[in-house]
């Protein structure tokens, strides 16, 4: 089983990084992006734990380790 | 009295802050290793600079999950005084011993200079020796020291006297023009709600004597050493 975390940061907290990607964007010539948020994807291989199983353990990773609930939201995305 | 340094893989001002805490203190602090459960005696505990795990996840994030800082949240909670500078704020906030977080500086730059602090609430136990309202002078280095909290916690802590310190100017004016990193309300560094927790993105341990340019750091740990004893 193999799962894949999508961390971004909350709506209403400020991304410099994406802030700054947006500024070279629109010196590309691409001015019609309004925004841009910048997040992380962490990929996990959980190996034999069973599909019941997963869910509730990934979610503890999230909350413990994985994303800072004061400024990050996460999905979770279970893999075969 | 007896202080421990927590050292982490990574940290750069452990040094330091043995140092200044020496100068005050008249001997050493324990240096205790991030590995290490169990935490000597003591009546100080300081988490230092540095890029603890390299910065890797989060800011502070993989050194707030080390077996030490389960010890040291144990001892916190039961009051030990923690002063957490830089790194170590980054690392307090991500145990949860001290409200919000460090993101990016706003304008993406690592800032490396002295800077004004306006000194905000008069915790006896930390800064005895300066007034609410006086103007200290400590360096700030980092990246990541933008404070963030979100309206209701930032409320509670301006509303319960828990902010420590803002970015000012030298006669006291704290406005978006002092605010080098983009913290929300200027915000250098905070209390936990008992009072027994600092953190700070500036270092005190930096400018402790005339050869560094300033002693301000000196004042801040003499008090503190003080305080304790």
């Amino acid at each position: 089983m193999k799962a894949r975390v999508t961390i971004s940061l909350k709506n209403g907290v400020l991304d410099p990084q994406g802030k700054a990607i947006e500024h070279a964007l629109h010196g590309l010539g691409f001015e019609g992006v309004n925004d841009v948020r910048q997040g992380k994807i962490i990929e996990l291989d959980l190996g034999n734990i069973s599909a019941d199983a997963a869910p509730a353990q990934v979610e503890k990773m999230c909350t413990q380790l994985l994303a800072n609930t004061v400024i990050e939201n996460y999905t979770v995305e279970l893999l075969d | 009295m007896k202080a421990a340094v927590i050292v982490f893989p990574g940290s750069n001002c452990d040094r330091d802050m043995k140092v200044a805490i020496e100068q005050s203190m008249g001997h050493s602090p324990d240096m205790v290793w991030h590995g290490d459960t169990s935490l000597p005696d003591t009546d100080l505990i300081a988490i230092p600079g540095g890029f603890s795990y390299g910065d890797y996840l989060r800011c502070g994030a993989i050194a707030g999950n080390s077996p030490i800082m389960r010890e040291v949240v144990k001892k916190a909670q039961s009051g030990t005084p923690v002063l957490a500078v830089c790194n170590g704020f980054q690392v307090a906030t991500e145990t949860g011993m001290l409200s919000g977080a460090l993101l990016r500086n706003a304008n993406q730059k690592f800032i490396c200079k002295d800077v004004n602090l306006q000194v905000v609430a008069d915790n006896d136990r930390f800064v005895g020796e300066f007034d609410a309202g006086q103007i200290v002078r400590f360096p700030v280095a980092h990246h990541d020291g933008n404070f963030y909290a979100d309206d209701e916690t930032l409320a509670r802590l301006e509303g319960e006297g828990l902010v420590a310190f803002k970015y000012a100017d030298e006669t006291g004016v704290v406005s978006d023009d002092t605010n080098l990193n983009g913290s929300r309300n200027n915000i250098a560094g905070i209390y936990n709600e008992a009072g027994n927790i600092l953190g700070l993105m500036p270092h005190p341990e930096r400018l402790i004597s005339e050869q560094l340019g300033g002693t301000d750091g000196k004042t801040f740990f003499d008090n503190l050493i003080n305080s304790l004893s």
